[in-house]
């Protein structure tokens, strides 16, 4: 309770414990992780904490074994949580595509350093964009929500427990070096001003009921273990019922399901944030850290009276396509800021079919792009 | 979706670097400082760290970006104010600063010296005379900088040295703090 | 006999998911009714029974069990298992796993689960192959024997899984194997009801893949195996060393006592919370 008092004043935080605590915030139960820079934060930070509110932290053999725990403690009806960094990251993703399979809710953070293999573990890079979207193998469809800020990272916390709950899906944070290490001065969130969401529980009685039942929300009420239910869930592809089928129409309802409960709910989902857009006739594409230095580089050239404003996409996955579908009518020059080899930047010139010049601006050395950097980019292309 | 002010000002940014290797305690000078002038001074400020594997040894540094308006690069890329532990740091980062921007080094640990004005205090030292450990030299390198400076109110460090410091070493957190305000008290007088 | 099968039919999903994958002659479905006999003798309602598994043969048993089911991927059955016991320790959790999927690619989270002594019962069906896929040689394939994947002769050596666990400090160690069943379905039971991580390896005949491989003929010449060379741990005590050189014991070969993991979590809440001095 001393915590939840204390968030009403203004604290020094840094990104990771913003992030640990959002999840508190959010309800969480349960946390599995495995010590990688540069997220170690977060765990260290919930094994303290968590336990004050009754919840579960352990810190498993290796970051297979940590989403497998993850998945385990959701099905048993706890509200479960992991953190890792790249290298984790793709030891998780065995798991997380039983998550998506099984339709489990569950968060995992990402605290993105420089790859590929072990690569740079204290330096900053966004190259798991893509990875977040396709890691595991199969078809499925994501969510990833990418912060910018210490407060963000509470925020998109508590949203990515949020959405997990509501879609029964595995939620990816994309947070990078800089925002995890990072302090700054946060006001967070009294707690009834935080919404909660907690899953959709069955009410038929046992006999009547199906854990992946289809129904026109493509998300299935979800019973846990021990309240009667006693239902399967295998990673095998799957019947309604949740035992393994061969049959082409349930493996084929079961993939649209997947597909559909995430493609059918973007206006719910989606959710980009504008600054300097209203007047704008070029605007920089950025997310995560790269999205600060843009907003300083865009200030830098609206004194120089260039019609520049910022599009950051709060949920890299789904991408914004309507909203970039949209904006490719008005724009003139859309700049793409990344810190990697060009990820994203593919997917908005996907979406935008070639009516407007996409540029895209890299960097890719562990290091943050200056503001600099992007203004005189934008200075040269727009 | 946000909608902004159409005034659009970038307001005057101070950028600090503590700089010197793994185990000096800069990234907990670094915290302690962004505290102090982040919720005890009110301004706005963004520390972030760079690091290498090392626990112990290797380069070590924490910047910390100060301003009144909103900050959004949370790097510092000219420097206001350089504080060098070692002269490895002091090699690497004193090209980075404004000229004119303020090095202070530990002499102990520096003395070969880039051609500018340079302030050096014997940190480590004083530390290690007056209180029997160097691993305090951090702190009294952050009350020399607080002295001279006025980037950060006295008061307000001394509340966070407090409030942070491990269990049981606050007095010699405080007395470190002491011994760094008396360092910059003496030049002061020395250059007057 | 028909009252046998009528207490392990409560407990089957027989309108949803029969027939089974296994092979007529298999030894799975044996340890399957020894499980069902041991929860049902000691009275453990189907809700309060979470059944986890891997990938491989003996990991569809939960998908035929009317208990709360998790059939996982390959060798990470333990890691779910933690998760599940871990977020409701009143749960009973079964783990079901193979010699494949149990310790070589799962080894590293069984030799940890029973380090961590989480309260789990895990039955390892030891079939010395991988069955599901063909008949590869597993970490229990004996030494000089035949698999698809070591054609000329295995020259590995192979694991004895219940050192594997008492040395990696599981509480409670048995083996059985597929012909005494009474004696299995009673350390199932035992294992069952032990606070922490207890193990049950079954020694459990595969005719159709690993038997057909090694020319060790039809399911009742192997379970003849088993009868004439599985000694009990009592009897073994009673035979000399040369007697006792081809044999393989069984029985209860380790109990301990030592604090459940989910049990000391609760203590480490109380900590966190301050309602205990550290």
């Amino acid at each position: 309770m001393e915590e939840k008092i204390k968030q009403k004043e203004q604290l020094l935080l840094q990104g990771n414990v913003a992030c640990a605590r959002g999840a508190l915030a959010a309800g969480l139960d349960f946390f599995a992780g495995y010590p990688i820079t540069p997220s170690t934060e977060i765990a260290e930070y919930l094994a303290r904490h968590l336990p004050k509110y009754g919840g579960k932290f352990i810190q498993m053999e290796d970051e297979i074994a940590s989403m497998a725990a993850v998945i385990g403690a959701s099905i048993a009806g706890a509200k479960a949580m992991t953190a890792t960094s790249g290298p984790g990251f793709s030891l998780m993703q065995e798991n997380i595509g039983y998550a998506y399979m099984a339709e489990v809710p569950s968060v995992v953070v990402n605290v993105q350093r420089g790859g590929p293999s072990t690569g740079l573990p204290t330096k900053v890079s966004q190259s798991d964009t893509m990875q977040a979207r396709w890691g595991t193998h199969g078809d499925y469809n994501s969510i990833t929500l990418a912060p910018s800020s210490v407060r963000e990272c509470f925020d998109l916390t508590v949203r990515a427990m949020n959405l997990a709950e509501k879609y029964r899906t595995p939620v990816v944070v994309l947070m990078d070096e800089v925002l995890g290490h990072m302090r700054e001065k946060v006001t967070l969130p009294q707690p009834d001003e935080i919404k909660v969401i907690n899953r959709w529980k069955p009410t038929v009685p046992p006999e009547w009921y199906q854990h992946f039942e289809i129904n026109p929300h493509y998300v299935s009420p979800m019973a846990i273990f021990g309240e009667g239910y006693r239902f399967n869930v295998t990673g095998l592809t799957h019947d309604p019922l949740g035992f393994p089928t061969a049959r082409s129409k349930e493996i084929k309802d079961k993939l649209d399901k997947l597909r559909n409960k995430i493609e059918h709910n973007v206006n719910d989902i989606v959710q980009v944030k504008e600054e300097f857009m209203e007047d704008a006739t070029c605007a920089i594409f950025a997310y995560g850290s790269a999205a600060r230095s843009a907003r300083q580089a865009i200030r830098m050239a609206r004194q120089k009276r260039i019609k520049v404003g910022l599009i950051q996409p709060f949920t890299v996955w789904p991408f914004p396509e309507v909203y970039m579908e949209h904006m490719s009518e008005r724009l003139d020059m859309i700049l793409v800021v990344e810190l990697n080899q060009g990820q994203l930047v593919n997917e908005v010139m996907r979406t935008n079919c070639g009516k407007t010049r996409i540029r895209k601006l890299n960097r890719y050395d562990g290091e943050i792009i200056t503001p600099d950097e992007i203004f005189h980019k934008l200075r040269e292309v727009r | 979706m946000e909608h902004h002010k159409k005034h659009i000002e970038l307001e005057d940014i101070y950028e600090i670097r503590l700089s010197g290797s793994g185990g000096q305690g800069l990234v907990f000078a670094g915290t302690v400082l962004a505290e102090a002038i982040g919720i005890y001074d009110g301004k706005n400020v963004a520390q972030t760290q760079s690091y290498g594997p090392e626990a112990r040894g290797g380069a070590s540094r924490s910047d910390l970006v100060v301003s009144k308006g909103e900050i959004y690069y949370p790097k510092a890329t000219k420097l206001d104010l350089l504080l060098a532990l070692t002269q490895e740091a002091c090699d690497q980062y004193s090209l980075a600063l404004k000229e004119d921007g303020i090095l202070i080094v530990d002499s102990t640990l520096v003395d070969q010296l880039p051609l500018r004005e340079v302030l050096g205090f014997p940190f480590t030292q004083v530390a290690k005379d007056e209180l029997k450990t160097p691993i305090v030299a951090n702190i009294v390198a952050l009350g020399t900088i607080c002295a001279l400076t006025k980037i950060v109110s006295k008061d307000s460090l001394i509340q966070v040295v407090r409030k942070r410091a491990p269990k049981g070493t606050e007095e010699l957190n405080q007395k470190a703090l002491q011994l760094g305000f008396e360092l910059a008290r003496k030049r002061k007088k020395k250059d007057r | 006999m028909e009252q046998m099968t009528q207490v392990t039919h409560r407990y089957l999903r027989t309108k949803k998911k029969f027939p089974s994958v296994w092979c007529s002659g298999c030894g799975i479905g044996i340890v399957f009714g020894a499980i069902i006999r041991a929860v049902d003798n000691l009275k453990l309602g189907k809700d309060q029974i979470a059944m986890v598994s891997g990938i491989g043969c003996s990991s569809r048993m939960p998908v035929y069990a009317d208990f709360n089911t998790l059939h996982t991927t390959h060798g990470r059955a333990l890691a779910f298992a933690t998760g599940v016991k871990l977020a409701k320790p009143e749960l009973h959790v079964i783990v079901i796993t193979g010699d494949g999927d149990g310790l070589a690619i799962g080894g590293n989270h069984f030799i940890h689960s029973a380090r961590r002594n989480i309260g789990i019962t895990t039955i390892l069906l030891n079939n010395n192959t991988y069955a599901m896929t063909g008949g590869q040689y597993s970490p229990c394939t004996p030494f000089d024997k035949f698999g698809t994947t070591a054609p000329f002769g295995n020259v590995e050596r192979s694991f004895d899984p219940c050192d594997l666990a008492k040395g990696s400090g599981a509480v409670f160690v048995a083996r059985g194997t597929t012909y005494h069943v009474i004696q299995l379905q009673k350390l199932v039971e035992k294992a069952i009801m032990k606070r922490g991580f207890s193990l049950v390896e079954v020694v459990c005949h595969c005719s159709t893949i690993y038997g057909r491989l090694n020319r060790e003929g039809t399911a009742v010449k192997m379970m003849e195996w088993q009868r004439d060379h599985a000694v009990s741990i009592q009897a073994a005590q009673r035979m000399s060393p040369e007697k006792l050189r081809d044999k393989f014991l069984t029985g209860v070969l380790w109990d301990i006592e030592f604090p459940e993991y989910c049990e000391e979590y609760e203590k480490v809440i109380k900590r966190a919370q301050g309602k205990v001095n550290l």
